[in-house]
């Protein structure tokens, strides 16, 4: 089993091929970087097929969660290994960054301002969260880690909107930010813990002091939960976001948040259980808090892109929350949630920035107001519909699979937040209903300057992009078992002995 | 005491009279042959000259003698006053490269007619380097100090047309001048105690563990020069102008090949001489010795080389105060005071000088067609040059410690080494600091990345008039950042095997 490898590799060597693109040829950029997440996607997909073969099935055996993908010894001075494995968790995001990548790539086939470069960042970031979610060794999860901010600055610096230098600078800070209380964290982690082994697994096992964890936990989690947009740090995203170019904010929403709720759950809450356990109705509140706060300021937004920046906030704290539920339905929710909200935040992201700024210019929602947009672009009305309506975790699609596992869990766990979270997915409701009626079907006066403006039509790569997430979205509201039967058995893995200990397994 | 055999004493320093051969031969060359000659080819023939001999002093020190034969502590005329080991030898091989690249990125230079003087005057800091780095010997050290400063200090003025680059090295000169003094002083101090130059005996002698008043004094002077010597905050105000004003390959070597010596000399006189008096840095254990004094100066490098960077609009300057910074994380390695620490402070120097070098380069070539090195020089250049503002966005990602280039794992190694520096994670404090401040410097770092690929370029600015072997030299250096980044065990094994070796002999 060692395929899934080239899914880091492939973007990288596609990251090469686009640098040696001939400049006469750059119109070809985004055709080659398409084949290159094709590629990418399938090598997931046949990596999950592979994977699922080799576990085994009724009864999983613990010892074939973990499937090692490729290891080397790298710098044996310091006990760092070239260690990818995969287990359930790794492959849910792997298809997912698969998925994002593949359709990011046909929202933003109308870049035509320095493609090669474009799409040259893009690769990188790509191949950076792939390797994220296949390290099983701390430093080299942490390598790629760092690797993936740099490409996300000159997206944004670049290519973006309102605000981009100062959105993009905001997100590289607080993401370099996070990552320096992660790397303090994962320094004394290796100090302490002595056995010079980067070796997640192995390092999980050693009883790190209760005093030790009770500090080294919070600076590990809130390192990489910045990036998760756990309140109160969440303020780069919403910046980030609309400063974005669309391609940017869906991966951005889509699975550059997920690193950090995957860092968090893979090196925190398994390295320092016991300061999870102290931390964890803490933290539990801060999501909670974030739940309801992301939708009431949501609701409020007169920026279309805002809105669903706000509304990603609030959707990522029921991944944190299910996180601190510590019982497996919780877990598996917030993992689940993960792959759910990377695919609906992309299709949201997709409607707000190819199909409606790139045709409007403009997303000030009085305006669009004026725009009679329903009918001038009917099968982004129609996207967007089905976007809010599994945003809002209406059944059938994967928000609401997801959303009610996280509730279950956490019903167990933190009852009166629960409240607070029930509370957010109402203002869901809310602030989703009014943004789709305000910019879609709005019953204004049509003001006729606006309306003069015949909008270009949808292009068939966007109607392709939407069709995918759509798909996606739809088949695993209709069968979450698809991605649960993988999910749900990796927590039996020798990677979480520990946390379940402490946990309601 | 037997006669000294002068043949052996001449296998033991080779490499060193190569190099000085290679010195005299260029200066040869181009007073006596190459007078009436165009400039590039002068230069280009006297620097052949030059880079011949170091490279025949690195393939002596790697291929043709292998250490196994000569000692450890060299010859029984010297004890201890010449060191050749196998990690002696890496630093050493790392200077010569270091020279070797600073004399190809010199080579197109136009800013004087003194081919032959200038090129031997690299030379002869390069001894002056190599000496340093083998001197186990306060005496020895000391001058080896001052034959690398005072061809620095010339170097720094070269530069006749420039009134700057006068400015700079008198400033250069004075502080230097008076760190000299200081380092001096607190070395004649240190004889008076232990009665003897040699850093062993030194150690052996001075090894009661209350601190005497006068060896603190004598500690105290010495880290004030060497302070100076590293630019080390609150001894670097030099540094800026120096950079600055000095002409670009000058500044680059100050930077590099400098730094990688005196880092290193310093480590193994404190290691070697004064573990006795290292005391604790430690945040629950503070016990007066160098290792707090070294550590009050990493922390004022880091804070005031970051904050002070922020606020430059030089590039040139920038990259000065960066220095600053970086040699308080170097001071880390120090401050780790063991095995992992030198490993970590030998790969540390050498990627930055590295690094720094093939910066220096890029902001000369830009300073030579826009006149200066601003900030707003840099504007577009990566549309103008794709691929050297590609090299450049390698070497600003690898100073701000970005994986998979040389910087981050440099930091990350020093970093690890100084936190298991003392028992109970005592300097994780520094080490927070450290890493705090290296999160600051991702600013100053892509505010240099932003002008040159989000800032749109200025009218009527073509491409820079690079001659190809500068591109090329700077693409090499561009792509050993990288290599040495993704294959750190290629320095770290090395040293640490070396290291062995020296533990098993001596």
């Amino acid at each position: 089993m060692n395929m899934l490898a080239w899914t880091v590799y492939t973007s990288f060597a596609g990251v090469l091929a686009l640098m040696l693109l001939p400049s006469a040829r750059a119109r070809d950029a985004r055709k080659l970087a398409l084949v290159i997440a094709v590629i990418g996607l399938f090598i997931g997909f046949a990596g999950a097929f592979q994977y699922a073969a080799a576990r085994g099935t009724s009864p999983v055996k613990p010892e074939n969660v973990v499937q090692t993908v490729a290891q080397q010894s790298w710098v044996p001075g310091l006990g760092i290994n070239y260690f990818l494995a995969a287990d359930g968790i790794s492959i849910v995001l792997v298809l997912l960054t698969g998925l994002a990548a593949v359709v990011g790539i046909l929202f933003s086939w109308n870049i035509d301002r320095r493609p090669k470069e474009f799409f040259a960042f893009y690769l990188a970031l790509i191949g950076g969260v792939y390797g994220v979610f296949l390290s099983f060794d701390l430093f080299l999860l942490f390598v790629f880690y760092e690797l993936a901010i740099i490409p996300k600055y000159f997206l944004i610096a670049i290519w973006g909107s309102t605000n981009r230098e100062y959105g993009a600078m905001k997100l590289a800070l607080y993401s370099f930010i996070g990552s320096a209380m992660v790397l303090v964290g994962i320094v004394a982690a290796y100090v302490v813990s002595g056995a010079k082994t980067m070796n997640l697994i192995e390092l999980s096992h050693y009883p790190f002091p209760a005093g030790f964890q009770s500090w080294a936990f919070p600076l590990v989690f809130i390192g990489f939960a910045i990036l998760a947009g756990l309140w109160p740090f969440h303020t780069w995203a919403p910046t980030g976001h609309v400063a974005a170019p669309t391609a940017a904010s869906m991966l951005l929403a889509g699975v550059v948040m997920k690193l950090g709720a995957y860092g968090a759950l893979r090196v925190a809450m398994t390295l320092f259980p016991l300061g999870l356990q102290a931390w964890s109705s803490t933290i539990a509140l801060l999501a909670g808090i974030g739940i309801v706060y992301g939708a009431m300021v949501a609701l409020v937004q007169k920026d279309f892109k805002f809105v669903i920046g706000y509304s990603s906030v609030s959707h990522m704290g029921f991944v944190l929350l299910g996180l601190m539920t510590l019982n497996s339905i919780g877990l598996s929710g917030a993992v689940l949630q993960m792959f759910s909200h990377g695919i609906i935040a992309g299709l949201l992201f997709g409607v707000v920035g190819r199909m409606v700024y790139d045709r409007t210019h403009t997303r000030d929602l009085p305006e669009l107001q004026g725009m009679n947009l329903s009918r001038a672009i009917p099968f982004a009305a129609g996207t967007f519909a089905v976007a809010a309506f599994a945003s809002m975790g209406l059944p059938g699609f994967s928000g609401f699979a997801a959303e009610m596992q996280v509730l279950i869990g956490a019903w167990y766990a933190f009852p009166t937040f629960t409240i607070l979270a029930g509370l957010g997915i109402l203002i869901g409701v809310t602030y989703t209903l009014r943004v789709l009626q305000l910019s879609f079907f709005s019953d204004a006066e049509p003001n006729s300057e606006a309306a003069a403006h015949a909008l270009p039509p949808i292009t068939v790569p966007e109607r392709f992009g939407a069709a995918i997430l759509i798909a996606a979205t739809v088949i695993i509201g209709l069968f979450p078992g698809v991605l649960l039967n993988l999910i749900g058995p990796s927590f039996a893995s020798p990677l979480f002995e520990q946390l379940r200990k402490v946990g309601a397994f | 005491m037997s006669s000294p055999s002068y043949l052996g004493l001449l296998a033991l320093v080779a490499p060193e009279t190569l190099v000085v051969i290679g010195a005299l031969m260029a200066l040869a060359v181009d007073l006596l042959v190459m007078r009436e000659q165009p400039m590039r080819a002068r230069f280009w023939v006297s620097a052949a000259f030059a880079i011949f001999g170091c490279v025949a002093a690195a393939a002596w020190l790697m291929f043709l003698n292998p250490p196994s034969q000569s000692g450890i502590s060299g010859l029984p005329l010297l004890p201890g006053m010449f060191v050749d080991d196998p990690l002696v030898r890496l630093v050493k091989v790392a200077i010569l490269g270091l020279t070797i690249l600073t004399l190809l990125l010199s080579t197109e230079s136009s800013f004087t007619t003194h081919i032959g003087e200038y090129l031997a005057l690299i030379m002869l800091a390069t001894v002056g380097m190599m000496f340093l780095v083998s001197a186990q010997d306060i005496l020895m050290i000391f001058i080896a100090l001052e034959l690398t400063s005072l061809s620095l200090y010339v170097l720094t003025a070269f530069n006749k047309r420039n009134v700057r680059s006068s400015e700079a090295a008198l400033k250069y000169f004075l502080f230097g001048g008076m760190a000299a003094a200081f380092t001096l002083f607190g070395l004649s101090l240190i004889y008076g105690l232990a009665g003897s130059t040699g850093l062993r005996e030194i150690a052996a002698r001075l090894d009661s563990p209350s601190l005497d008043p006068l060896l603190v004094t004598a500690l105290v002077l010495t880290a004030v020069g060497f302070g100076f010597k590293l630019a080390a905050a609150p001894f670097h105000l030099w540094a800026p102008d120096a950079y600055q004003g000095a002409p670009t390959p000058s500044a680059a070597f100050i930077a590099s090949g400098s730094k990688v010596a005196s880092f290193f000399v310093l480590a193994r006189l404190m290691m070697v001489g004064f573990p006795h008096a290292a005391g604790s840095g430690a945040w629950h254990a503070y016990a007066p010795g160098w290792l707090p004094l070294f550590a009050i100066l990493a922390v004022a490098s880091m804070v005031l080389g970051n904050l002070t960077a922020i606020a430059q609009t030089s590039v040139k300057r920038l990259l000065a105060y960066s220095a600053i910074a970086h040699g308080g994380y170097a001071l880390l390695g120090l401050l780790a005071n063991g095995p992992q620490g030198i490993a970590s402070l030998v790969y540390y120097v050498i990627t930055y000088g590295l690094t720094v070098l093939g910066a220096f380069g890029i902001v000369g070539l830009v300073e030579e067609k826009a006149g200066d090195a601003r900030l707003s020089d840099f504007a577009g250049f990566g549309r103008r040059e794709p691929v050297l503002a590609f090299c450049m966005m390698i070497f600003m990602l690898s100073l701000a410690g970005i994986p998979p280039l040389a910087g981050f794992f440099g930091k990350f190694y020093l970093f690890t080494a100084a936190a298991a520096g003392a028992a109970n994670l005592g300097l994780l404090w520094l080490v927070i600091f450290a890493i705090g401040a290296s999160a600051v410097s991702l600013y100053y770092y892509l505010q240099v990345l932003k002008q040159i690929y989000v800032a749109p370029a200025p009218q009527g600015q073509g491409s820079l008039a690079a001659p190809m072997s500068t591109r090329v030299v700077l693409g090499l250096v561009a792509l050993g950042v990288v290599l040495l980044g993704c294959m750190p065990d290629l320095i770290v094994g090395r040293v640490l095997a070396a290291m062995q070796f020296a533990l098993a002999k001596g």
